[in-house]
């Protein structure tokens, strides 16, 4: 048929070769960020350390974030990665902890049903290909046995004596494999906090993205404490002798 | 409105490829290996428990292998969290079927559902290679491996995971009697002789797979139902 065409001035065309915007996407970088978290188990139960800083970037944007989170009575929430899907974590726990408390049967929510509900919603997320950017550490004693596991945006979970996110897992790992792997019922808290603030001392000297600024936190029996924040003492004395890794 | 083809138009602009490329990768690959090797009237499967990401070791003890009833047993490689969810899958169903039928589901009906649920993510496949081993109804011992798509095939011996490739020609060698001439094909294994062919693999892959080690849990299973065993592997 012989193409017979005409514009009337108010006929609404169809865009011609419209450039193709390619399939849904999603936001998938973090903005503000936090570092490594640091945790193992000793004799009273749980110990974990992470810095107060949330970086934009490289930039130490936000120097008095909390990156610890209680969850009940007896469970210990630490977060690296994303700050703002940290807080949406946090928002979904305190909406569980409500729905938990207004069935009044008595029952609290234990740390292995917070872990397995932090690590269902992050392997959700990832299977809607719309991930939270972050690695949680989960502590807690359970039924008076320490826990202690991991669930990152991969939706990857582990459980061990001793657990560090990010550089903590290339950084802190090596210390803790020494002086706790095997040995985590013998260490006192004394003995334990030293381990810990040697680990945020490595990682403070060598990650860009530590701040010296940084809470502790514990779960034992008597329940979980968060500190207030505190600096390690440290010594650059030997720095202008560092040679290598590019400096 | 228009019709046809203006010739004096430019061909559409090919789309752009953007599909793949920027995108985010939601697979990993966790590490570790799982053997199966099936005799007469057992099944033995084994796998270690090392968890890996990179360079880094996740854990030394993060479970791979499970037991589904008392004659029938799991055993999963490559991607941690989807092997976890598809276990829990498999489990929930086996025990419905249980409180459903009042008897345990067989190793034949749990080897069907595994294909089924692996099949029906194949638009979105769980990264793994699963082997289900155990006793069929008949009590013979059987191994079925899968790949992630949920193609299945019996199979006397079968290894997967990130030393796969360094078991299984011992295993075809050692289980299977490959290109040996004066070897019986038909001479079937005794259960130490299974215990012991895949010990040596695991121990000899944890030399040179540095994925694979730590621990290493055995399950043999017979008419009398699962027998697990643990066994240290090198932590190095």
């Amino acid at each position: 048929m012989d193409p017979i065409t005409f514009e009337l001035p108010h006929t609404l065309k169809a865009p011609k070769a419209a450039p193709s915007l390619g399939p849904t996407s999603r936001t998938m970088q973090p903005m503000i960020t936090g570092t490594s978290v640091v945790a193992f188990k000793y004799k009273d139960g749980i110990m974990m350390a992470a810095d107060c800083l949330g970086s934009y970037g490289s930039l130490a944007r936000f120097r008095n974030e909390n990156r610890f989170m209680q969850v009940g009575a007896t469970t210990l929430l630490g977060a690296s990665g994303d700050m703002s899907d940290f807080q949406f974590m946090k928002h979904k726990l305190e909406d569980l902890l409500t729905s938990e408390y207004d069935m009044d049967d008595g029952q609290s929510l234990g740390t292995k049903s917070v872990y397995k509900y932090v690590s269902n919603i992050m392997y959700g997320r990832r299977n809607k290909f719309d991930p939270l950017w972050n690695a949680y550490v989960v502590g807690g004693i359970d039924n008076g046995e320490a826990f202690l596991g991991y669930a990152n945006l991969f939706g990857t979970t582990y459980q061990s004596d001793c657990i560090a996110t990010g550089f903590g897992a290339h950084l802190a790992i090596p210390i803790l494999r020494r002086r706790v792997e095997g040995r985590a019922d013998e260490i006192s808290e004394e003995e334990a906090v030293r381990i810990l603030d040697d680990c945020m001392r490595v990682l403070l000297y060598r990650d860009c993205r530590a701040f010296n600024k940084q809470r502790r936190a514990k779960v034992t029996a008597q329940g979980v404490e968060i500190s207030e924040p505190y600096a390690l003492e440290t010594d650059w004395s030997i720095a202008d002798r560092v040679v290598g890794y590019g400096a | 409105m228009e019709f046809g083809l203006q010739l004096n138009e430019r061909p559409m602009e090919a789309p752009r490829e953007a599909h793949g490329h920027n995108h985010w990768n939601p697979y990993v690959d966790t590490g570790g290996t799982s053997l199966a090797i099936a005799g007469e009237d057992f099944v033995l499967v084994a796998s270690d428990t090392r968890q890996s990401d990179g360079y880094n070791i996740n854990t030394r003890y993060d479970s791979k292998a499970f037991e589904l009833s008392n004659k029938t047993v799991l055993a999963l490689s490559i991607c941690s969290a989807d092997g976890k969810r598809l276990y829990e899958i498999l489990e929930q169903r086996a025990q419905l079927y249980f409180h459903k039928h009042d008897k345990p589901i067989g190793t034949e009906a749990l080897a069907q559902l595994l294909s089924n649920t692996l099949y029906s993510r194949r638009m979105f496949p769980y990264y793994v290679f699963p082997i289900l081993a155990g006793v069929k109804a008949d009590g013979k011992g059987v191994a079925y491996s899968y790949d992630a798509l949920g193609n299945m095939k019996d199979v006397t011996h079968i290894a997967y995971g990130s030393a796969a490739a360094l078991v299984q020609p011992f295993l075809d060698s050692q289980v299977g009697f490959a290109n040996q001439r004066n070897a019986d094909p038909n001479r079937q294994l005794t259960r130490d002789q299974a215990m012991r062919i895949a010990i040596d693999a695991f121990t000899g892959s944890t030399e040179r797979d540095i994925y694979t080690g730590d621990w290493l849990e055995i399950f043999v299973v017979d008419a009398t139902g699962v027998h697990k065993e643990v066994r240290e592997l090198k932590h190095d």
